[in-house]
């Protein structure tokens, strides 16, 4: 057999290298980065099948899917980073649906001069938590722009899951009596972000609280079935949108007591410096239920065996009324209303 | 956190509520001005009116640096902004002030003009630093809290040797806008019975500052802490005054605010700026003696000499009832606009273009009284 | 409160801390409480004025209490 050369396949330089034109233009760079990078951080058996697409079979059950985008600057944040996020955040607009999360999928808009290693560092975090919420990145794509044209990387997921019977879960399905729980400490995403932003400059141990919710939602649903009537994760503007919304989508009002509202005192003293109110900073590991009363006890309960319920609280009630007003009894024992953010409370939080 | 979770204790404030309540007289109606738009948004944010009596009523003062910026100064800044070589730094808030023809500081940034957000007059001198080849223009606006930082901020840059940093300087001052609001109180229905003087700036300027308040115009004035406690306590103190007939100045907040004030700030202020004859105010109109710009030996950090700015006046919008409602004459949900033209995602005057705003606050935190009271009144009627 | 060089000393509130300019407060040291606005220190709060605050405070409440 006549001896052809065969090219010499150099290793990706993962210490020093950037992403470059040739990594996105669909030939042997590109090739080399994906298996590298991601096919070595997601390891699965379809990625293995180097398809351009995932063949996932039959699910048991309705199905339920999903899609968002993650801008978060910075890219590496105290207690996670854009990819561990990314996962997280995905598994969470499922779970919030009480569906078991299936299956992933994630798409790379990278700049051109991104370092490698942080692109390593990243698909490892991406695939550690998909590993450990047993979620698997079934398929992907990667695109690479020119300097300038995309601040380091934007990650693009899609997310696909089953619902089991019985469940209806929706933010028009509050009703006046239902009580309102949330399952931990409000503020501590965002409070994370800003302290890692150059021009803000504070010091605080507060880690991100960036997890996936749906082990701690089966608990839910098999704790309170059909009792349970919302459920949604107060990502960007904070509880105070999320409740907001729901007054909204139900045409109900909301009472809740501020006091009850659990806050991290680092959480509570860095707004302070920064003037910003918790109820309207983001997070990325915590739920809002809608329980009707009977249920309630028996749910926050359940909630608190949980690792990520552990802090669970009530901190109110749905009520009537026309105008849809999400209502407080301060800690100072007066009234307010807590209203939709106006304006930008801070970019790029997720 | 120390110094802060006492003076927002629940049950004190019951308790205070209270006393209050035994002290006003019944029959008698007691008009009192916070000032200050740190004491405004405090107000409200901790629900403070809810705990007052019916006959204590609490009047929004034109104490918020953002809504009494004028359109006309606005407009010079998004100007200023859209020349390609000036970057300029701003503090958040003034970025959705709306300017003519529906313009703002957001919209221009996203048109492309070099913006920046900046907590701090150190970071806008640190981008001067970092970048020589751009002219660092900061947008300083305020009372006296922010007015010796940005002092401090010409001397540093002078200090460094920088030429490509300048002050845009629209900073006020509080007892000319007192002045202001105490002449044009005339009318029975525009009465003012006392003041809660502000918090911050009284740590920098002192008391003294306010005796003409009780000497000229008779009308009690206590300096407050911003916690809701503090001003719990000053209303409590200005109740006690005017049962008394007595008509002084009081220092509530005594743990930071003395009669001299802070000298050092003072004289750093002094040596930086100014007095302008006049300065238009939003709402206000024109107040004699009530602003600053940069004195002579520090004309070279001067934005308005560098970019040779001449300030056109704009008009607000004329159902906007900013003026009267920045005196006390009128309640925000007695503006046309309010709610339905004007919210705080579409504000249309300088009361609701802040979070400190007379018109923002009631929106954003008290409007459901609106809604109990209009139920009440059903009932009744 | 931690002196750093340059005009600068470290806050602490609640467990956060932050670089803030002292250069308009004479004589401030360590474990003194200020008062901060948009960066800088304006103001030192005195520890023996806020408990007079406080306990004034206490006793418009208790004589509430008591009386009515």
């Amino acid at each position: 057999m006549t001896h052809i050369a065969q090219p010499l396949r150099r290793k990706l330089d993962i210490k020093n290298g950037r992403v470059d034109l040739s990594h996105g233009s669909g030939g042997r760079a590109m090739a080399q980065l994906v298996a590298d990078i991601f096919h070595d951080a997601f390891g699965n058996e379809w990625l293995r099948r180097n398809d351009d697409q995932a063949s996932l079979g039959t699910l048991p059950g309705r199905l339920v899917m999903t899609t968002d985008g993650y801008v978060v600057s910075p890219l590496f944040f105290p207690g996670g980073d854009i990819g561990s996020l990314s996962v997280h955040g995905t598994i969470n607009d499922l779970a919030m649906a009480g569906a078991t999360p299936k299956f992933l999928s994630a798409s790379f808009i990278i700049e051109e001069g991104f370092p490698l290693a942080d692109l390593k560092r990243i698909a490892q975090s991406m695939g550690e938590a998909s590993r450990s919420a047993g979620v698997p990145i079934v398929t992907g794509d990667t695109k690479v722009v020119e300097r300038g044209k995309a601040d380091g990387v934007f990650i693009s997921t899609a997310g696909v899951g089953v619902v089991a019977d019985g469940l209806m879960l929706s933010s028009d399905q509050a009703r006046p009596g239902d009580v309102v729980l949330v399952s931990g400490s409000m503020g501590d995403h965002g409070v994370a972000i800003m302290s890692s932003r150059e021009n803000l400059q504070f010091d605080t141990h507060i880690l991100s609280d960036s997890a996936p919710l749906h082990e701690l939602v089966a608990v839910m649903t098999a704790t309170a079935g059909g009792a349970l009537r919302v459920m949604r994760d107060p990502t960007r503007g904070g509880l105070a949108a999320t409740l907001n919304e729901i007054a909204q989508q139900s045409n109900v009002g909301v009472f809740i007591e501020e006091a009850h509202v659990p806050v991290k005192p680092e959480v509570a003293a860095a707004c302070e410096f920064l003037g910003l109110d918790p109820l309207y900073v983001a997070n990325e590991g915590k739920l809002v239920a809608i329980v009707a009363p009977q249920d309630a006890d028996a749910l926050l309960g359940a909630m608190r065996t949980h690792p990520l319920g552990r802090d669970a609280a009530a901190i109110g009630a749905i009520v009537e009324d026309e105008h849809n007003f999400v209502q407080m009894t301060t800690a100072f024992g007066g009234g307010r209303i807590v209203d939709w953010l106006s304006g930008e409370q801070l970019p790029r939080i997720c | 956190m120390k110094y802060v979770d006492e003076y927002r204790d629940a049950d004190l404030a019951k308790a205070l509520a209270a006393r209050i309540a035994a002290e006003a007289k019944p029959g008698v109606s007691y008009r009192f001005m916070e000032f200050c738009g740190g004491h405004t948004h405090a107000i409200s944010r901790y629900g403070v009116e809810d705990l007052l009596p019916a006959n204590v009523q609490m009047i929004h003062g034109p104490g918020c640096p953002v809504c009494v910026l004028p359109i006309g100064r606005i407009n010079d800044a998004i100007k200023l902004a859209a020349l390609p070589q000036v970057t300029l730094c701003t503090y958040a808030d003034l970025m959705r002030v709306p300017a003519e023809n529906g313009a703002s500081l957001m919209k221009a940034r996203a048109a492309g003009a070099d913006i920046r957000m900046v907590y701090s007059t150190m970071d806008a001198l640190r981008i001067a630093e970092a970048e020589p080849h751009r002219e660092v223009v900061f947008l300083a606006i305020g009372f006296e809290t922010t007015t010796p930082p940005t002092a401090l901020a010409v001397k540093r840059a002078q200090a460094l040797g920088l030429r490509n940093f300048f002050v845009f300087c629209n900073h006020v001052l509080t007892p000319a806008a007192m002045r202001a609001i105490l002449d044009g109180a005339n009318a029975e229905t525009e009465r003012l019975d006392g003041i809660v003087g502000p918090a911050h700036v009284s740590t920098v300027i002192g008391a003294r500052p306010y005796e003409f308040v009780a000497e000229i115009y008779r009308t009690p004035i206590v300096i407050s802490g911003f916690e809701p406690l503090d001003v719990m306590q000053s209303i409590l103190m200005l109740t006690r005054q005017v049962n008394a007939g007595r008509r002084e100045v009081e220092n509530q907040y005594a743990r930071a605010v003395s009669r001299d004030g802070n000298i050092k700030a003072q004289r750093e202020m002094d040596e930086v700026f100014d007095l302008r004859d006049s300065f238009e105010w939003r709402g206000l109109g024109e107040v004699p003696k009530s602003a600053l710009r940069l004195r002579g030996a520090y004309a070279k950090f001067d934005a308005e000499r560098r970019f040779d700015i001449e300030t056109v006046r704009a008009r607000d919008n004329p159902a906007c009832e900013c003026g009267a409602i920045l005196r006390g004459a009128k309640r925000p949900t007695d503006c046309k606009l309010f709610g339905s033209l004007c919210t705080p995602d579409t504000p249309m005057g300088s009361c609701m273009v802040s979070s400190e705003g007379s018109c923002a606050a009631h929106y954003a935190y008290g409007r459901f009284r609106d809604a109990r009271r209009a139920r009440a009144v059903e009932a009744v009627s | 409160m931690e002196l750093l060089g340059d005009d600068m000393a470290r806050v602490d509130l609640g467990g956060v801390s932050k670089a803030i300019n002292i250069a308009l407060v004479d004589d401030v040291a360590v474990g003194d409480f200020v008062v901060i606005h948009v960066g800088y220190a304006l103001s030192r709060i005195d520890a023996e004025e806020a408990e007079r605050t406080l306990a004034l405070l206490r006793d418009a409440a208790a004589a509430t209490e008591i009386g009515a």
